[in-house]
């Protein structure tokens, strides 16, 4: 059989034509942006971090010398207090963005990752907000 | 299967479970690093007292531990930004992972005496 100006084939519907029915709100753009953010989260980090750990760690006598004098002696200059908040900004975004990752890759049922989800920004909203409080109303005479 | 396109099992995997593991076990010990150091808001005694299980032997081993972890993360992650972002980042791939673990064990060992170096005195006298 062939098709002719009389007798054309039949019009076969593109499976994913948008159509009135079509919703108009695609998804955005989230998971690009979060993909995005750990590269640049992680690259300020590395710098961050190992900072952190080189002075909390390894010089003037490691962590024998971390006491509540000392805590107060390095909050007592903005700049260190933008680097700890900075650094737990974004480590907490960084790590709760992960583990995001990690429970929707094994958490199957989904209201196991429903919940575990929540679990997580609760816990994460939980400890920006404490530790940015701490930050924020450290009192070096607190007696 | 040609030889070298295999991605399961090889480095490349491999790298992606360590980071995933060491990933979830810093984001964990984070939470309890915000934590003690909320301390300093309640009062210096507490954090003293607090501070003071960070200086002792086996706490030690685990700051060790989490040093390793974190310092693989790092620097594995930085090899994850180059294969994203490096034209030539997938070809590499696999020598940045060996480029990453040279780095890593020089790390680890110059953090060997300034993070142990007091366990071992505390441990053995000196």
């Amino acid at each position: 059989m062939a098709f002719d100006v009389d007798n054309p084939a039949p019009v076969i519907e593109p499976p994913r034509a948008r159509t009135s029915k079509t919703p108009k709100a695609t998804r955005g753009n989230f998971e690009m942006h979060a993909w995005l953010f750990m590269r640049l989260s992680g690259i300020v980090l590395v710098v961050l971090v190992i900072g952190h750990l080189l002075i909390q760690l390894v010089l003037d006598g490691g962590v024998s010398k971390i006491n509540f004098a000392f805590v107060a002696g390095r909050w007592a200059s903005p700049f260190w207090m933008t680097w700890d908040l900075l650094m737990l900004w974004l480590a907490m975004l960084h790590g709760a963005n992960g583990l995001r990752t990690v429970i929707n890759d094994y958490a199957e049922r989904d209201g196991t990752r429903f919940w575990l989800k929540m679990l997580l920004y609760t816990a994460t909203v939980f400890t920006v907000l404490l530790g940015t409080l701490v930050i924020f109303t450290f009192d070096p005479n607190i007696r | 299967m040609p030889a070298g396109t295999l991605y399961r099992g090889r480095e490349g995997m491999w790298s992606w479970v360590a980071h995933r593991v060491t990933g979830v076990l810093i984001f964990f010990f984070l939470f309890v690093h915000v934590l003690d150091t909320s301390l300093v808001r309640v009062s210096p005694e507490a954090y003293d007292d607090t501070v003071a299980v960070y200086k002792t032997p086996i706490v030690a081993l685990l700051e060790y531990g989490l040093v390793a972890a974190i310092l693989f993360h790092a620097l594995n992650g930085l090899r994850v930004v180059a294969v994203d972002f490096w034209s030539k980042g997938t070809k590499y791939q696999r020598q940045m992972l060996w480029g990453v673990m040279g780095i890593w064990i020089v790390l680890m060992i110059g953090a060997l005496y300034p993070i142990l170096g007091h366990a071992v005195s505390e441990l053995f006298g000196s």
